[in-house]
């Protein structure tokens, strides 16, 4: 029903579709409102106020429960949500987090009560730039009815459906290195998660930088090992001004000299500024830039 | 043998600003004219011109600019600020072997109003040249700044040998005093105090902003000729007892980590070496040091490079016997380029000659010697100039 490539006016277009559709009525919930779920989930949420239990209602918080699908079941086909988060998934934005929830509760739920959702699509806006990616806020509401048709419970719900960084086109790192036939060997390596230091094919020497010629025995001939990508930090710097392109200050940038013996340089990263130390135990980690360049960094070995 | 044979006759400068208001060509045609005019000499009279890599103005130009006409030598000496006493050993050269008679070495440049020197330039790992590589194992990390690449050598220099902040800090509180009663210096009048030190702002832990060295626009021009020429001008001359440039075992531009040791600066060791043997001197000899201070921590370094204490103990030399005009070892009487200005060291090589000829805003008793340094963390330079 939907093309793949579906535009952002399309997008739009589908979604006030399905608004129109007004509140599509869902499944009624599978169990009736009761005091074993209701025991279990005032245990799980912390909520000790006895009144529920004893005078035979549900919280109101608890609206949701009663008809949420369990893991690996299907959600409600009937709502009218489920094909423009599918559509939106198709159009790249397959990431998601929930922005606004606001409930507004009619009246208690009673034990013995079963309710029945209805939705209704209220509205889709994008794209929107954010910092997670651009994306559509995609919008609707949920009402519970009780079984003589009184609503029990309300529900609005936002969620940003987003296009992750990684799969979209993003702004190119700007502190870029030159690369050239001496020194490829090594940003390939970093490119497939490995750290490759130089390693002279005749006398052995390990070299980083790396260079064309080895300076203790003449070699032109090459080859390189796999560092375990371990080593301890011999010395670092917390840059805080000026500004640099491409990076948030304040960042730490560390020597790190690694087991097998050579030195490296690389930015320390997670790991608070006042707890940097000459000395401590590092190990490698491959941090992707953009879509061409990953670099090598450096966390703390116990993290 | 070189020592001896040529002198400075002439130093001339622009003011030290933040905004000079004209061209770097227009500041370095004014310097050299003023350095001509301190020597009693003509345009006419150069034959020889000679700056450093990343100076915007061309020998030629700077020659055209200020009516010299034929030239038979002229160098351009490389690694930016460790190239300042490099061009007065190139000048030197030329004269002590003939291929000049008189030579201008300039320095001229607008490094706050126009392309600022310490921003980062995100370009620098961009070709693929031996610099390029070079850069590029350091620049994609964000450690792009002249402060970063010190900051570096600095926290190694205090995890080794214990020493602190405030040790640097000693050292900028020193030159903002010089500088403090030196009009030409732009923070003449502007001394600063240890805490002072310690509350600026962070630039690249462990160094603090008053670490670090303005950038300041200006020029500053050298008239090097023969000794025995000099001495018929009109100051008494500054004579080159010793010149040399020097480059370490496994040198890199600022980021020379993967040596053996990071406390130290081989390369100025190599200099030293050399100017100590030249002049047949040593530092019990020199009256004051002229000491490339881009960083307070490399003036430490120098001491100990220099000869003036042990590996690790500058530290305690600048505190407990004194770097100041009253100290064991007067260091920058003008406030060196982090209280006069940061001509690349060229404004150091003059105070050098005025304090021989005592003419110092500043001046010390005595002075029969002076060492004078170029950048640091780069392969580097270094002059030792004498009276008569």
């Amino acid at each position: 029903m939907t093309d793949p490539e579906m535009t952002a006016e399309e997008l739009h277009e589908l979604a006030r579709g399905q608004a129109d559709l007004g509140e599509v009525r869902g499944a009624p919930a599978p169990d009736p409102v009761n005091a074993p779920m209701i025991r279990h989930w005032q245990q799980a949420m912390g909520d000790t106020n006895p009144v529920y239990l004893a005078t035979g209602v549900a919280p109101p918080a608890m609206a949701q429960v009663w008809t949420m699908p369990g893991p690996g079941e299907r959600p409600d086909d009937g709502s009218p949500v489920t094909d423009v988060l599918a559509a939106l998934d198709r159009h790249g934005c397959t990431g998601v987090v929930a922005t606004n929830c606001e409930q507004t509760y009619h009246r208690y739920a009673r034990l013995g009560e079963r309710l029945t959702p209805a939705t209704r699509f209220t509205d889709l806006a994008g794209p929107k730039r954010t910092a997670l990616g651009v994306g559509f806020f995609a919008t609707w509401t949920v009402t519970w009815y009780a079984e003589d048709g009184a609503p029990v419970a309300e529900m609005l719900f936002r969620v940003l459906k987003f296009r992750p960084s990684e799969t979209g086109p993003t702004t190119p790192y700007p502190l870029r290195p030159a690369v050239n036939q001496d020194t490829r060997f090594f940003w390939d390596g970093v490119e497939q998660g490995e750290l490759r230091i130089q390693a002279c094919a005749d006398c052995g020497a390990l070299r980083h930088p790396p260079g064309p010629m080895c300076p203790v025995c003449r070699s032109v001939a090459r080859t390189h090992t796999v560092a375990t990508g371990r080593g301890v930090l011999y010395s670092y710097v917390v840059h805080h001004h000026p500004p640099v392109p491409g990076r948030e200050t304040p960042f730490a940038v560390g020597v790190v000299e690694l087991q097998e013996g050579v030195r490296i340089v690389g930015n320390v990263v997670d790991c608070p500024i006042d707890k940097l130390e000459v000395g401590m135990p590092l190990r490698v980690t491959f941090r992707r830039m953009d879509d061409r360049l990953v670099l090598p960094m450096w966390t703390p070995e116990e993290a | 043998m070189l020592s001896g044979r040529a002198a400075i006759a002439g130093v001339g400068a622009t003011e030290f600003s933040k905004q000079s208001g004209r061209t770097e060509l227009r500041l370095a045609a004014e310097a050299v004219w003023a350095a001509l005019d301190d020597a009693g000499l003509s345009p006419a009279d150069v034959d020889g011109m000679v700056t450093y890599s990343q100076d915007a103005n061309q020998e030629i130009a700077v020659a055209r600019e200020t009516g010299v006409g034929e030239l038979t030598f002229f160098s351009r000496v490389e690694y930016g600020g460790g190239a300042a006493c490099g061009t007065v050993a190139h000048a030197a050269m030329a004269v002590a072997t003939g291929l000049a008679r008189t030579v201008v070495c300039y320095r001229a440049f607008n490094e706050r109003s126009g392309r600022r020197f310490g921003r980062p330039d995100a370009g620098l790992g961009g070709e693929p040249t031996s610099q390029g590589l070079e850069m590029s194992w350091h620049v994609p990390f964000g450690l792009v700044t002249p402060a970063a690449w010190v900051a570096m050598f600095a926290r190694r220099y205090m995890h080794a040998f214990g020493a602190t902040s405030e040790d640097f800090g000693r050292v900028a509180v020193t030159m903002r005093r010089h500088a403090a009663t030196n009009p030409a210096a732009w923070f003449h009048g502007r001394p600063i105090t240890l805490e002072e030190h310690q509350t600026s702002r962070w630039i690249a832990e462990p160094l603090h902003l008053l670490d670090c060295c303005q950038e300041s626009d200006g020029a500053v021009a050298l008239v090097v000729t023969s000794a025995e020429r000099a001495r018929d001008l009109r100051h008494p001359p500054a004579v080159v007892a010793a010149a040399a440039q020097g480059s370490g075992a496994g040198q890199m531009m600022m980021t020379s980590y993967y040596r053996d040791d990071m406390t130290g600066l081989p390369e100025m060791s190599v200099v030293a070496r050399r100017l100590w043997e030249m002049s047949g001197l040593s530092p019990a000899d020199v009256q004051a040091a002229i000491l490339y201070d881009h960083f307070t921590p490399f003036v430490l370094t120098q001491l100990e490079e220099l000869g003036f204490c042990g590996r690790g103990e500058a530290p305690g030399f600048v505190r407990d016997e004194g770097i100041g005009l009253d100290g064991r070892l007067p260091v920058n009487p003008h406030g060196g380029q982090l209280g006069e200005a940061y001509i690349h060291g060229m404004n150091g090589i003059a105070e050098a000659v005025r304090q021989l000829r005592g003419s110092a805003a500043n001046q010390l008793a005595g002075v029969t010697n002076v060492l004078v340094t170029a950048g640091t963390g780069v392969p580097t330079s270094g002059l030792v100039l004498s009276t008569g």
